[in-house]
């Protein structure tokens, strides 16, 4: 698991990026390494969900590169960098709510060819997830939201992505599947994935994360290991709370 | 002819109307369920539909009140005719798009929705400049070959338009349902900005729907040549505000609702054109027609305003 951190897979280089008029990401520099699982921790309105609009290339930054796979990426169109490798986990799931659970996995391997990789990649998440396989004929919107994270997640993983970028996995799930989802993303990081996560519960990203930054306003105030931020002070009392802090992981 | 003769022939009338209004309102529904534009240009590129097809018939050398042709002449006609005339609304579609809706996409508010007003103005305009103002005579190569079911009469025009009408509508369903791009489009419908996370270009997405939309609208325009023998530079405001009616009957957004509302708006006006009498007097008649259909509207919009079929859209907030 020990990963190469001297070739990063995404980079940004003083990303700046604007609503109108309004600054939302300052200067920020992130460095995600290949087989990394990176956490992004942060308030609300800090800049997050921007920072994976910037790298799906939902938001253009105005200043700045974002470089994939030692190219910059920054000018091109978002069906390109999902071809490239980039695949999103969308806040609040964000399936198609009428199509059903297979369609969704279909869509999630748009830009792939349809044949036997598709069939490999299907049986990947039918086997990571037994209870999407069982609901693949169910019309998505009718899912709890436990299991539309699932799909979320499975969909992510048919566009055989080299980077998967996770918007609050955690956010509206149960405790139960809120375990369940973290084990699901340490297994994929462990089978070769790089993982770039956004995360309300600091407790649990800092539980399986490697590395992770935290954005403040929309600058970076603070970066290191897990390890280290979960003993940084400033941390254990703006995110984790106290009682709240994991074992050592 | 006896009542039940009568409605008979009102129903085989309304359901060739419906199957033109659901042609038409499936562009509007299939546009509207993207980019939440109603496009009133599609009023008239299905006005251009009918005169590319009756350009086409006069290329192939059919006369008003000339011979019908028959066997494999008249399929190799019509398929012909149909193709082209379906090619070309769809290729103008698509036109109006790049050109006149394209350049506002991410402009907020009814700009798109006041061009296409504009845009349907122009169409009729370059029409009626071109072809005058007066009425046209619609060839039609179908032999008048009819049936008698009791005292009413189905005619052979009125089967071509079911048998084309569904099987268009069929070819529609299973492109939306089964096809990469038909799916594409659902995603975009019901979630854009996720549908482009999947890697699904918007831009083609878009051009698909124009293209499909206004392909049918112009298959209806040819339709409605046969149907009546004539076309005007006028007839795109009262097919396509009924088959509009149709949409929002059906369910703005939704492909089957505009089928249904479609054949609904058809009877509904085959069946107040005609009328009922009672206590001795003769009650509605076609005058009546547009009272009735438009009224549908209006209740619709109060007590039902998803549609039939429509469900209300999710706050996108």
């Amino acid at each position: 698991m020990q990963a190469d951190h001297k070739a990063p897979l995404l980079e940004f280089k003083a990303v700046n990026t604007y609503y109108g008029d309004l600054h939302v990401l300052k200067d920020v520099n992130y460095t995600i390494g290949r087989g990394e699982i990176v956490s992004l921790l942060g308030g609300n309105a800090c800049g997050k969900s921007t920072t994976m609009k910037t790298i799906m290339g939902v938001v253009r930054p105005v200043r700045g590169t974002v470089i994939f796979d030692g190219q910059p990426i920054e000018k091109l169109a978002t069906s390109e960098r999902v071809k490239r490798g980039i695949a999103p986990v969308l806040e609040a799931r964000r399936l198609f709510p009428r199509m059903t659970v297979f369609e969704n996995l279909e869509m999630g391997a748009y830009t792939q060819p349809r044949g036997p990789q598709f069939n490999e990649d299907l049986e990947r998440v039918y086997s990571l997830f037994p209870r999407v396989k069982e609901r693949r004929n169910q019309i998505s919107g009718t899912l709890s939201g436990g299991e539309q994270q699932m799909v979320a997640i499975g969909r992510a993983l048919m566009a055989r992505p080299r980077l998967i970028c996770m918007d609050e996995p955690s956010m509206g799930l149960s405790p139960l599947y809120v375990e369940q989802v973290f084990d699901i993303i340490q297994e994929i990081n462990r089978q070769g994935t790089t993982i770039f996560m956004v995360e309300q519960n600091a407790a649990m990203a800092l539980s399986i994360a490697h590395r992770a930054y935290v954005l403040q306003t929309g600058k970076v105030v603070l970066s290191g290991t897990a390890a280290e931020l979960r003993e940084n002070p400033a941390i254990k009392e703006a995110y984790l709370g106290e009682l709240q802090v994991p074992a050592a992981a | 002819m006896t009542a039940v003769d009568v409605y008979l022939q009102q129903a085989i009338n309304g359901l060739s109307l419906g199957a033109m209004y659901s042609l038409l309102a499936l562009g509007f529904t299939l546009v509207y369920g993207i980019l939440e534009l109603i496009n009133f240009s599609h009023f008239n590129v299905f006005m251009v539909g009918s005169f590319i097809g009756l350009g086409m018939l006069e290329l192939f050398g059919v006369m008003p009140n000339g011979a019908a042709l028959t066997g494999f002449a008249l399929v190799g006609v019509l398929l012909a005719t149909f193709a082209v005339t379906m090619l070309g609304s769809g290729v103008l579609g698509v036109l109006i798009e790049r050109v006149a809706l394209r350049p506002l996409r991410n402009i907020r508010g009814p700009a798109s929705m006041i061009t296409t007003i504009g845009v349907s103005y122009v169409l009729f305009n370059v029409i009626l400049l071109s072809v005058g103002a007066d009425a046209k005579n619609f060839p039609s190569p179908l032999p008048s070959v009819s049936f008698a079911i009791g005292g009413a009469v189905l005619r052979l025009r009125e089967i071509l338009i079911w048998v084309i009408s569904l099987g268009l509508m069929g070819g529609l369903t299973y492109f939306v349902q089964f096809t990469k791009m038909g799916k594409a489009m659902r995603a975009t419908a019901q979630d854009p900005e996720a549908a482009r996370m999947m890697g699904v270009e918007v831009d083609r997405v878009i051009i698909t729907a124009f293209f499909l939309g206004s392909a049918l609208a112009g298959a209806g325009g040819l339709m409605f040549g046969l149907y009546y023998n004539i076309t005007s530079y006028v007839i795109g405001f009262q097919a396509g505000l009924r088959a509009f009616t149709a949409a929002v009957l059906g369910g703005i957004g939704n492909v089957p609702g505009a089928m249904l509302g479609g054949i609904i708006i058809g009877l509904i006006e085959a069946f107040a054109s005609y009328g009922f009498t009672a206590f001795g007097e003769h009650w509605l008649g076609a005058k009546w027609a547009d009272v009735i259909v438009f009224s549908i509207l209006v209740l619709v919009l109060v007590f039902k305003p998803a549609g039939l079929l429509g469900r209300l859209a999710p706050n996108k907030s």
